[in-house]
């Protein structure tokens, strides 16, 4: 992991009255990382990120981004931050050329057409740079979001729940556009998303907050892995099975009968150890699949508290 | 900041509501002109010289480009504040509306050109509506009726001769100018504070029509609230039109409205830049 601090959030409060959306929150985003986000509706993902990119004042906190105080900084700041917070919206009366070009006039960046149609080209949407955003569809949106996030060649990208209303095929595009920032073209990437499998397959880093606090953060896969998970197994013969697993040890890992499949409860590296004995038993396994995944882990712990 | 300008004039002329004020001037002007042209005079002339009548006999025609000019901008001013506020209302709360306050904002620049550049278009805009109504009603209305003196009725009867009209025409616009800069100036600061179009528009013309009508009441206990009505002194481009020229209230009435202005822009400024962003 790189050391290189890009986002330090010290502290940081927002409070509305008596309501506080915020809550003493810390955390720091390394260089490099995809930084993955999570919390339920409501926990303060959403103003955070807007405190981020200062749409949001503080009430107290501080955030340095790029190792320099945002509220400070905040114009030589933003000139290296590309963002879609929530949905993506546009002037919806200009044509996608337009929106894209006065977005990149604004940022005192290259606004030639070359540019311009190169980016709409990376999202797919050169054959309609002269049609009106009011006649696009939600994906084709978050497309030119994307397009607008990049627009500007942004060390830090940050992505508020850019999936959402995507297609299955649309959510594919996006996470791997978001793999090949990270891994090709070394963009740090701060990441909301409230489909957790996705934070699970791009994220190197995540945080989960709840009601405005840090609950856990850390390394993703360290995070996963740092409990038991539960394991289920499709077998042929479950009397045959049961008998097996209540005469041996695995008995103590076993949970239940789940509609015809075996639940147990294990550390990772069990796994292979229960499936070898059960071949040696001629046992016919169809499938293992392990369930501990992101959304156990974080309902959990939003539920619970940290585990 | 041009560049920004430039952005806010291009969303402003984008949009089609912008084009209602040029659309409904474009239409009335032409209107009253062939009114004029295959009617006459009659009517305007006889109120005008109704009251002069045991005294005087007139005769001849009054009817000319500038008498049209005049009439036109005295008819048309009353409603220049709902063309005005249509545009100036929608400045900031479009962009509340629409949600790209998130895009506009999270760019490179600073909350004060963001505010200075919708401002400044907000000027221009009104501007160039006063100078559509300049160049229909008194540019069009000379070439087609010819120059002539000038017969208005401010307090009492006013006559002009031909070559001393143009001069008071472009103080009156210009002043005139200031009058729906300060209404564009209002309803900009009522625009930033909301999230729709519909709440600043109507709360600019519900201020302007009540103190309009404030300052127009002839009751005496309002005398002494009067200087305080901002609508006091939108019309004085009027006082072009007398002999002498009250220059001193001119100018008076022409620091106060520039004051209101910069006190409107200062407050919305103030405003903006704490403002969140939670749309």
């Amino acid at each position: 992991m790189n050391s290189e601090k890009i986002i330090e959030i010290s502290n940081l409060t927002k409070k509305y009255k008596k309501l506080t959306a915020v809550n003493q929150l810390s955390l720091n985003v390394y260089k490099g990382d995809v930084f993955g986000f999570l919390g339920p509706n409501g926990a303060g993902k959403s103003t955070t990120i807007r405190m981020l990119l200062t749409l949001i004042n503080p009430t107290s906190g501080t955030i340095k981004i790029f190792n320099k105080n945002l509220k400070k900084n905040r114009t030589e700041i933003l000139s290296q931050i590309g963002a879609i917070v929530e949905k993506p919206d546009f002037y919806l009366y200009l044509t996608a050329y337009k929106n894209l070009e006065i977005l990149a006039k604004i940022s005192g960046i290259d606004s030639s057409k070359t540019k311009i149609m190169e980016m709409l080209e990376l999202v797919g949407l050169k054959d309609r740079a002269d049609s009106k955003v009011k006649t696009f569809s939600h994906g084709m949106k978050q497309r030119l979001g994307i397009a607008q996030t990049l627009i500007h060649d942004p060390e830090l990208i940050i992505l508020d729940e850019p999936t959402t209303g995507l297609d299955p095929q649309g959510m594919k595009e996006i996470r791997d556009l978001i793999i090949f920032l990270s891994k090709e073209k070394g963009k740090t990437i701060f990441l909301s998303s409230h489909i957790l499998r996705e934070i699970e397959l791009i994220a190197s880093r995540m945080i989960i907050i709840d009601k405005g606090k840090t609950i856990v953060e850390g390394v993703v896969s360290e995070l996963l892995n740092a409990n038991s998970l539960s394991v289920s197994f499709e077998v042929d013969e479950m009397e045959k099975t049961m008998n097996y697993i209540t005469q041996s040890k695995w008995n103590e890992y076993y949970k239940a009968n789940q509609n015809g499949k075996l639940l147990f409860e294990m550390d990772k590296e069990l796994i292979p150890k229960l499936t070898k004995y059960l071949v040696e038993k001629e046992i016919g396994i169809n499938s293992v699949v392990p369930i501990r995944s992101l959304e156990d882990y974080f309902l959990k712990i939003t539920e619970e508290g940290p585990v | 900041m041009r560049t920004l300008i430039y952005i806010e004039l291009l969303k402003i002329f984008k949009k089609w509501r912008t084009y209602i004020g040029f659309i409904a001037i474009g239409i009335l002007i032409p209107l009253a002109q062939w009114a004029l042209y295959a009617g006459g005079m009659k009517g305007y002339q006889n109120m005008l010289t109704r009251q002069l009548g045991d005294a005087f006999i007139s005769g001849g025609n009054i009817l000319n480009g500038y008498l049209l000019a005049f009439i036109s901008l005295q008819g048309l001013y009353i409603h220049f504040p709902f063309l005005i506020v249509l545009v100036g209302g929608d400045l900031f709360s479009s962009e509340a509306t629409a949600g790209t306050y998130r895009i506009l904002l999270t760019r490179p620049i600073s909350r004060f050109k963001v505010v200075t550049s919708k401002f400044i278009a907000g000027l221009i805009y009104s501007g160039a509506l006063l100078l559509w109504l300049f160049l229909l009603s008194f540019v069009v209305s000379i070439f087609l009726f010819g120059e002539g003196a000038l017969m208005v009725f401010i307090s009492k009867i006013y006559i002009f001769a031909s070559d001393d009209v143009t001069w008071r025409f472009l103080m009156a616009y210009g002043f005139a100018y200031l009058s729906l800069s300060l209404i564009c100036t209002l309803a900009f600061t009522f625009s930033s504070l909301v999230e729709n179009a519909i709440g600043p528009i109507i709360t600019s013309l519900a201020i302007i029509i009540v103190f309009t009508i404030l300052s127009f009441l002839p009751f005496e206990v309002l005398d002494s609230f009067r200087p305080y009505f901002f609508t006091t002194y939108l019309d004085e481009w009027r006082l072009f039109f007398t002999d002498p020229i009250d220059i001193e209230n001119i100018i008076k009435s022409a620091i106060i409205i520039v004051s209101h202005i910069i006190a409107l822009y200062l407050i919305t400024l103030s405003l903006f830049l704490k403002k969140d962003i939670l749309t």
